[in-house]
C-alpha cells in the first residue's frame, strides 16, 4: 500500500492506528446543522466505515473504519453536506482540501441560549468562510457571552459575545435586580446610588445580566445589530506550556476581528519555525519567540477599531510551564 | 360616526392631533428586548400609524402615560419647593379593550378611593382614548371570561383591515377631522374577540372562605418557583402601588426631590415596615397576596373584578408560572371548601 499521508491529512482524513483504514474528519462551522447533515453522516459510516461515529472536540464528526482505497467515493458522499454548509472549495468532488486550520466551534448561542449576546452560528460561518481553506494550525472559537461555555480562552483566538448595557432611569424602579444579579452572578459593577443603579463602565465585562433581569426595560442593550466582542488570544491546550488566552481588546466588532485573524496568517507565514515539526507549530509559541508587540504591529495592520473598543496592553500569558518544572 | 381611511389619511389626522397631544401607542423598539436579537414591543410617544405595533401585544402598558414609572413630584432647596411639570398636559391613548377596562380600575384607586390624587389626575384630566380593535386572542388573553372583551366608552376606535384604517368615531369635535381625511363615511364596529383558548374560571367572592384559601397547600410550590422578580406587577394595567423616595443630589445635598417610583408586592422589601419588621417573606405569600387581591379583595370592596384579564403576567414569567392557572386553582379550591 502506498499512501501519500501528507496530502491523506490535507484533504482531513486520518492515519489512524488500525492499518489500512482511514477516519473522514467533517467541519461543521458554528457547530449548528440541517438534520439532513447527520443522515448523509450516518450512511456514510454505516455504509463505509465500521458503524460507528465519533463527536469531535471539535464539533466535528469523525467517521472510522473507512479502507484507504474508498477516499474518491467518501469525497463524493461529502459533496452534499459540504455543499449544505457552504464550505468553502477549490475542486468539487474532491472533499475538503485543508485542515490545518481546524473547525470553528461555537456555543449554541442565541438561537436557543437566553444568555446569548449574539448568533454564535453566523459569526462562525462568517469566519469559515474568510479563512478556509488554509493550512496553517489555527483555532478559533467562539462563545455567546463570558460564561464562556465554548472555552474559548484555550484557543488562538476566543470570541466572547458582550452586551453594553444602556441605562433609562425613567424605567427604573430601584427593585435593585441588576445590583442583585450583578453582584451574585457577575462581577459586582452595579452599586445602587441613590436608589438607581451606577454601572462601573472598567468593571463590567458586558454579561448582561442587569439586562436578563430588568423587570422594566430600563436596562437595554444598546448594541442593536452592531454586535461587540471580547477577543482573547493565544490559549492553549497541549503538551509544553498549556495556558488561557489572555484578553487583547474588549468591545471590539466583527470586521475588526476578521481582519486580526487574516493579518496574524500573514504574521505566522513570516515566523513560523520552518523545520518546525509537520509544518505546524502553535501560534503562541511563534509568539512568545518574537515579542508580543511585533505581533500586534502585524495584528491590527489596517484595523479600524470601533468607537469604545479597548485594547489591552501589555499581555502576558501564565499557564504551565513543563520545561521549567522541577519537582 | 365610521370611516375608513388610507394610511395618508391616518397620518394627516395623526398629525394633527399632535399638534395639541401626546399620542402614546404600542410601539416596536428593535434590539430591546431581555435576550440578544429581540424586540420589546411597549409603549411609546408615536407620530404617525406606522409608529404603533398593531400585530402584537405588548409586554408593558398605556399604564406609563399616567403614572410613569419613576415621577419626580417636585424639587426642594433649604426654604422652598417646586411642584416638577408635568409629563404631558394631553395625550390621546392607543390601547386595546382589557386596557381601556384598566383605566377604570386605576380611576377607582387614584380618584374615587378618598381624595383625589393630585398627581394623576393632573396626567388624566386631559387624555382621549383610542380603542385598538382586536380581531383574534393573544397567547394567554383571557379578557372574555373577565368580560372585558367589549368596551363602548372610547373617543375612537381602530382597526386595520387590508391596508385600510377603519375609525368608529365618538368624540364629537374630532368628526370633521376623519371626515375631511376619510376615504369613504360607513358604520364601523370595533372588532373584539368572544373567545379565548385560556378560559378561566373565577371565585364566588361573596362565599369564598378565605382562611381555608390563606392555609391552603396551593402557595407552597410558588415558594420556589417564583424568583421573586416583578414583571407581573411592572406588566400588569391595573397594578397602583407606588414608593417614596426623597433623594438628595450627591453633589449638594441640601437640594434634592421627592419622586414616586412603581412598587412591585412579589419584590423583596415592598412589606418592610418601620422597626424592622417584614411580612410575606416566602414567595409564595406574596403569589397569594397578588392572585386574592386581583382576583377577590378589590371585587369585595368596588363590586368588579380588577384584573382584565389581559394575561401579560403570564407573558413576561421567565419562571413559566400562569396567573390564570392559579386563580384556576384557587377557583377548584374554594369551591371544594363549600362542599365541605
Amino acid at each position: 500500500m502506498d499512501i501519500n499521508t501528507k496530502n491523506l491529512k490535507k484533504n482531513a482524513f486520518r492515519v489512524t492506528k488500525v492499518r489500512g483504514y482511514t477516519a473522514s474528519r467533517v467541519r461543521i462551522p458554528g457547530g449548528h446543522l440541517n438534520a439532513e447533515i447527520l443522515e448523509k453522516v450516518a450512511d456514510i459510516a454505516r455504509k463505509y466505515g465500521n458503524g460507528t461515529v465519533h463527536i469531535t472536540s471539535r464539533q466535528g464528526f469523525e467517521i472510522p473504519g473507512i479502507p484507504f482505497e474508498l477516499i474518491p467515493k467518501i469525497n463524493e458522499e461529502l459533496q452534499p453536506i459540504i455543499d449544505m454548509l457552504e464550505i468553502n472549495q477549490p475542486v468539487r468532488g474532491e472533499g475538503y482540501s485543508a485542515s490545518g486550520t481546524r473547525n470553528i466551534v461555537a456555543c449554541i448561542g442565541n438561537r436557543v441560549c437566553p444568555y446569548a449576546c449574539y448568533d454564535t452560528t453566523a459569526f462562525a460561518k462568517r469566519i469559515e468562510k474568510a479563512v478556509f481553506p488554509h493550512d496553517l494550525h489555527f483555532k478559533i472559537a467562539l462563545t455567546g457571552c463570558p460564561n464562556d461555555c465554548a472555552k474559548v480562552r484555550m484557543h488562538d483566538f476566543g470570541i466572547m459575545g458582550m452586551t453594553m448595557p444602556v441605562y433609562d432611569p425613567s424605567r427604573c424602579v430601584s427593585c435593585g435586580a441588576c445590583e442583585k444579579y450583578c453582584r451574585r452572578k457577575s462581577v459586582q459593577a452595579i452599586e445602587m446610588v441613590n436608589e438607581r443603579p451606577v454601572r462601573n463602565e472598567e468593571k463590567c465585562i458586558g454579561c448582561g445580566e442587569c439586562v436578563l433581569n430588568c423587570p422594566t426595560r430600563a436596562w437595554t442593550r444598546g448594541e442593536g445589530a452592531d454586535k461587540r466582542y471580547r477577543l482573547t488570544l493565544f490559549g492553549r491546550t497541549g503538551k509544553r506550556n498549556p495556558r488561557l488566552g489572555e484578553d487583547f481588546i474588549k468591545w471590539v466588532d466583527e470586521d475588526s476581528i476578521i481582519k486580526i485573524i487574516l493579518n496574524t496568517y500573514d504574521y505566522v507565514a513570516k515566523y513560523i519555525d520552518k523545520d518546525a515539526p509537520g509544518g505546524k507549530e502553535h501560534i503562541g509559541y511563534i509568539v512568545d519567540r518574537t515579542g508580543f508587540e511585533e505581533y500586534k504591529k502585524w495584528a491590527l495592520k489596517g484595523v479600524n477599531l470601533p468607537p469604545g473598543a479597548v485594547v489591552y496592553n501589555p499581555l502576558y500569558w501564565k499557564g504551565i510551564k513543563y520545561t521549567e518544572m522541577t519537582l | 360616526m365610521g370611516y375608513r381611511l388610507s394610511k395618508d389619511g391616518l397620518n394627516a389626522v395623526l398629525a394633527e392631533f399632535s399638534r395639541h397631544y401626546k399620542l402614546y401607542a404600542p410601539h416596536r423598539f428593535p434590539y430591546q428586548g431581555e435576550h440578544s436579537d429581540t424586540d420589546s414591543i411597549r409603549y411609546a410617544e408615536v407620530k404617525t400609524v406606522d409608529e404603533i405595533e398593531l400585530g402584537e401585544k405588548s409586554s408593558h402598558t398605556f399604564k406609563e402615560a399616567l403614572i410613569p414609572i419613576s415621577e419626580t413630584l417636585f424639587f426642594f432647596t433649604e426654604d422652598n419647593i417646586k411642584e416638577s411639570d408635568p409629563v404631558h398636559t394631553g395625550a390621546i391613548i392607543f390601547l386595546r379593550s382589557c386596557d381601556l377596562h384598566a383605566v377604570k380600575r386605576l380611576d377607582e384607586i387614584y380618584l374615587n378611593n378618598g381624595a383625589d390624587d393630585y398627581y394623576y389626575k393632573r396626567l388624566r384630566n386631559n387624555v382621549k382614548f383610542v380603542l385598538l380593535g382586536c380581531s383574534s386572542p393573544f397567547e394567554n388573553c383571557f379578557c372574555v371570561d373577565m368580560g372585558t372583551n367589549i368596551i363602548n366608552e372610547y373617543d375612537a376606535s381602530l382597526d386595520v383591515r387590508d391596508g385600510q384604517y377603519y375609525v368608529d368615531c365618538k368624540a364629537s369635535d374630532w368628526n370633521s377631522l376623519f371626515q375631511n381625511h376619510a376615504e369613504e363615511i360607513l358604520d364601523v364596529v370595533p372588532s373584539h374577540v368572544d373567545k379565548t383558548p385560556t378560559r378561566v374560571s373565577l371565585p364566588d367572592t361573596n362565599t369564598i372562605d378565605t382562611v381555608t384559601v390563606i392555609k391552603s397547600s396551593m402557595w407552597d410550590e410558588y415558594d420556589s418557583r417564583c424568583i421573586a422578580c416583578g414583571r407581573c406587577n411592572c406588566s400588569c394595567p391595573t397594578c397602583t402601588c407606588f414608593t417614596m423616595q426623597d433623594i438628595f443630589y450627591t453633589d449638594n445635598g441640601r437640594v434634592g426631590e421627592r419622586r414616586r417610583v412603581w412598587a412591585s408586592c412579589m419584590v423583596d422589601k415592598f412589606t418592610d415596615v418601620a422597626g424592622g419588621g417584614s411580612y410575606r417573606n416566602r414567595y409564595g405569600e406574596r403569589m397569594r397576596f397578588k392572585v386574592l387581591h386581583k382576583v377577590v379583595d378589590f371585587k369585595q370592596r368596588f363590586g368588579y373584578q380588577m384584573c382584565v384579564g389581559c394575561g401579560r403576567c403570564d407573558d413576561v414569567c421567565p419562571e413559566y408560572i400562569s396567573f390564570s392557572h392559579a386563580v384556576n386553582k384557587l377557583s377548584k379550591l374554594s369551591k371544594e371548601g363549600r362542599k365541605q
